[in-house]
């Protein structure tokens, strides 16, 4: 199963490389992940997508916890969440094409944020589901390049992770 | 106002170090320097950076404190490695100062330059790259502390030489508290926990207490003792719990595991209760997972999480520190209307002790004494006798470690030092040598094969220079003999590659080369005098070379990678 492991740790060198570092080691996947500071420049927040049982996810949590450097973990996916993920991706956009790609930006909500005679570079943020359709649907033959931000997650309502 | 180097070994002095092992080079030539200038912390200069890290680790396996190492950057920090790694597995806590070269230096490749922090990063607990001298003080204090509390590790401190020059002083105040968000170790258990687990184990038919490693790190031994003692429960150990309990009383079932005793691996495999205690359900322990101990309910006591439920789910987890956790099980116990079920663990006992009877390791039936040869079991029996099983024993990795753990029941805690996570060969001589720094009024010995003993025989050199009686007892069999073992059993006796043809050095010259007293032992009516003469050599260090049966084989043995618990090889014919 998907899950989404959102991590408060120091902000630090060498701390997401020991996050990393553990996923690599205790052979856990990583599928996405983005890290960055908070508000609190001293933290930095991270979020790393993985699959796997509930034992495996169990030991994950469990070894990040045990990293000096990680300060507070949640597991985003045991509750209620809001994941987002940014996506960059330029087309080829010519001739009547042009007018096609616009719509189905529309329709993912996206936005065109730089043109070309023959380029569109595009902006689509939403949940990873809704960017691999966007990609299917703008189609392999018109995409020159993809640029996805990875996972970024927060529980909904009152719930926070902070000190 | 002092440099950075002095702020260094001033810090030393404030955690309390008084023993440094190390070697120096081009990086930490600003840190020996202060060493130099002061007389509180002593270094020990070994001859190998692999042995430095072996020998704080032995030391701080028999005192319980810390073990400090300094090695310098590049090789001097690779060849440290092993030994961080061999004390990361056994969680022995141990700081390793590593100098690095000048921080405007690193990332250029510099001359002997090795990103420490991160070739040492699967093996900590965790590291710090000094990045100014100012924050020396506060990194030692944190890597102290971290190194010592919750599940023990090895932490590395990296420091550029930069950061220790002696050119630049800098006020220093030790820190006397310290404050760190990100860690906060688990100390006492969950009550509602501690108070399930009591009720099961008092309501248990055919209760096993299986303690290891974790109950000796964490100063509960009294405590089990207690314990298992009140409820007259069978207690077996890990490899690594040995001397937890004490091997020679009759609620001792010995070592399980691969080379577990029958009744012990048997009991396990047939209880209806485990209590783990600082156990980790190691492979070597549990043989295949799936049919580990089918019928038992499994409280599980450690201060680290992770390891509860890693391997084997536990039915009553209980993260803790195992003194703590142990101590409130006991007073629940005391206080308690309920008592085992006297008839039932009659007849449990009565089980383990027809077990015991007919296949127990301490039989005379377990290995051939009728034979010519002198058998490695009977050596070590023999050393036992010699020693009144008082020693301090370390040993190295094989057969000799098996039959070590075996036949030399140890009493106390911290008198049995072996690697057992990482199965380092080259740990035994350095381990005792770290060892005899601590503990000058027992025997010191390093049980050790004629393979082994090659890995790390440098240090005879360092016992020399330091005046350290070290025993040494190498239970020669002229072949790798864990390795031939498996090739006997698995690969139809085809030994590739565990013989040294005629190379082996003649050992007694080797020891008088350094200094130190050699003796072959060939026959077995010579054996039980000649120990007794190596032995009475208080002051010496006495290199035993016995020859022992090359055939033999460490039994019993798990049958491996199907078998449950209950399978072994009791012999080279007999199996359960």
């Amino acid at each position: 199963m998907r899950r989404i492991i959102s991590v408060l740790m120091e902000n630090e060198p060498g701390a997401l490389s020991r996050v990393v570092g553990l996923f690599s080691q205790r052979g856990y996947n990583i599928e996405t992940l983005t890290v960055a500071p908070t508000e609190d420049e001293t933290l930095s927040r991270l979020t790393v997508t993985t699959a796997g049982d509930d034992h495996k996810i169990e030991q994950i949590t469990k070894n990040l916890n045990k990293l000096i450097d990680v300060v507070k973990l949640v597991d985003l996916t045991e509750g209620q969440h809001i994941e987002r993920e940014l996506m960059l991706i330029k087309v080829k956009a010519t001739g009547a094409q042009r007018a096609e790609i616009k719509r189905c930006v529309d329709i993912f909500r996206g936005q065109v944020i730089d043109v070309t005679s023959t380029v569109y570079t595009i902006q689509v943020a939403g949940t990873s589901d809704k960017l691999d359709a966007f990609v299917q649907a703008v189609g392999d033959a018109a995409i020159l390049e993809v640029v996805r931000s990875g996972v970024s997650g927060i529980s909904r309502g009152e719930k926070v992770l902070s000190l | 106002m002092l440099s950075g180097g002095d702020m260094l070994i001033r810090s030393l002095k404030e955690e309390g170090v008084d023993l440094v092992f190390g070697y120096p080079g081009g990086a930490a030539l600003h840190i020996y320097d202060a060493i130099f200038r002061q007389d509180d912390v002593k270094h020990v200069l070994v001859r190998h950076e692999q042995a430095a890290t072996h020998a704080a680790d032995g030391y701080a396996r028999v005192t319980g404190k810390v073990g400090t190492v300094l090695v310098t950057s590049g090789p001097g920090a690779t060849n440290a490695i092993t030994g961080i790694a061999t004390a990361y597995m056994d969680s022995i806590p141990m700081v390793v100062i590593s100098g690095q070269v000048p921080a405007e230096k690193i990332g250029e490749d510099a001359f002997q330059e090795t990103d420490m922090v991160g070739v040492s990063r699967p093996i900590v607990k965790h590291s710090f790259l000094v990045k100014h001298a100012s924050e020396i003080p506060e990194i030692i204090k944190k890597a102290y502390h971290i190194a010592s509390t919750g599940r023990p590790g090895p932490v590395v401190v990296d420091v550029p030489k930069s950061t220790v020059n002696p050119a630049e002083t800098f006020p220093f105040e030790y820190p006397k508290k310290l404050k760190m968000r990100s860690y906060t170790p688990a100390a006492k258990g969950h009550s509602g926990q501690i108070k399930k687990a009591v009720s099961m184990l008092l309501e248990a038919k055919r209760p096993m207490i299986y303690a290891g490693g974790g109950v000796i790190l964490g100063e509960a031994s009294h405590l089990l003792t207690e314990l298992a003692q009140k409820l007259n429960y069978p207690v077996t150990n890990t490899l690594m719990g040995l001397g937890c309990y004490p091997g020679n009383d009759k609620q001792f079932v010995g070592m399980l595991g691969m080379h577990g005793t029958f009744e012990a691996n048997t009991a396990m495999h047939h209880c209806d209760l485990i209590l783990a205690v600082g156990a980790r359900f190691d492979d070597r322990v549990t043989n295949t997972t799936s049919k580990f101990c089918p019928n038992a309910k499994i409280v599980h006591i450690d201060i680290d999480p992770a390891s509860i439920s890693k391997t084997i789910t536990a039915d009553v987890p209980i993260v803790g520190a195992v003194d703590s956790v142990l101590k409130e099980m006991l007073e629940l116990i005391k206080g308690s209307d309920e008592t085992p079920d006297e008839s039932a663990l009659a007849d449990w006992w009565k089980q383990i002790n027809e077990w015991r009877e007919r296949h127990g390791i301490y039989t005379q039936s377990r290995y051939n004494t009728e034979g010519e040869q002198i058998m490695p079991q009977d050596v070590i029996k023999t050393l036992y006798e010699v020693t009144n099983g008082d020693a301090i024993v370390t040993s190295d990795v094989g057969q000799h470690q098996m039959f070590a753990a075996q036949y030399y029941p140890f009493k106390s805690p911290r008198q049995w030092v072996n690697s057992g996570g990482l199965g380092t060969m080259g740990f035994g001589l350095p381990a005792a040598m770290g060892a005899a720094f601590a503990v000058r009024d027992k025997d010191v010995v390093c049980v050790t094969g004629e393979g082994s003993i090659q890995m790390c025989i440098q240090e005879l050199s360092t016992l020399t220079q330091y005046g350290l009686p070290v025993k040494i007892v190498c239970l020669n069999n002229q072949a790798l003999g864990m390795v031939k073992q498996w090739q006997d059993m698995v690969y139809d006796s085809r030994y590739s590659e565990i013989h040294y043809e005629d190379s082996l050095p003649d050992f007694v010259k080797l020891m008088d080369a350094y200094g130190h007293v050699g003796m072959d032992i060939r026959k077995k009516d010579e054996l039980r005098e000649k120990m007794e003469e190596a032995f009475a050599m208080k002051d010496r260090v006495v290199f035993v070379n016995v020859y022992v049966d090359p055939s033999e084989h460490v039994y019993p043995m798990m049958v491996a990678p199907e078998g449950s618990m209950r399978d072994m090889w009791l012999s080279k014919t007999e199996r359960t």
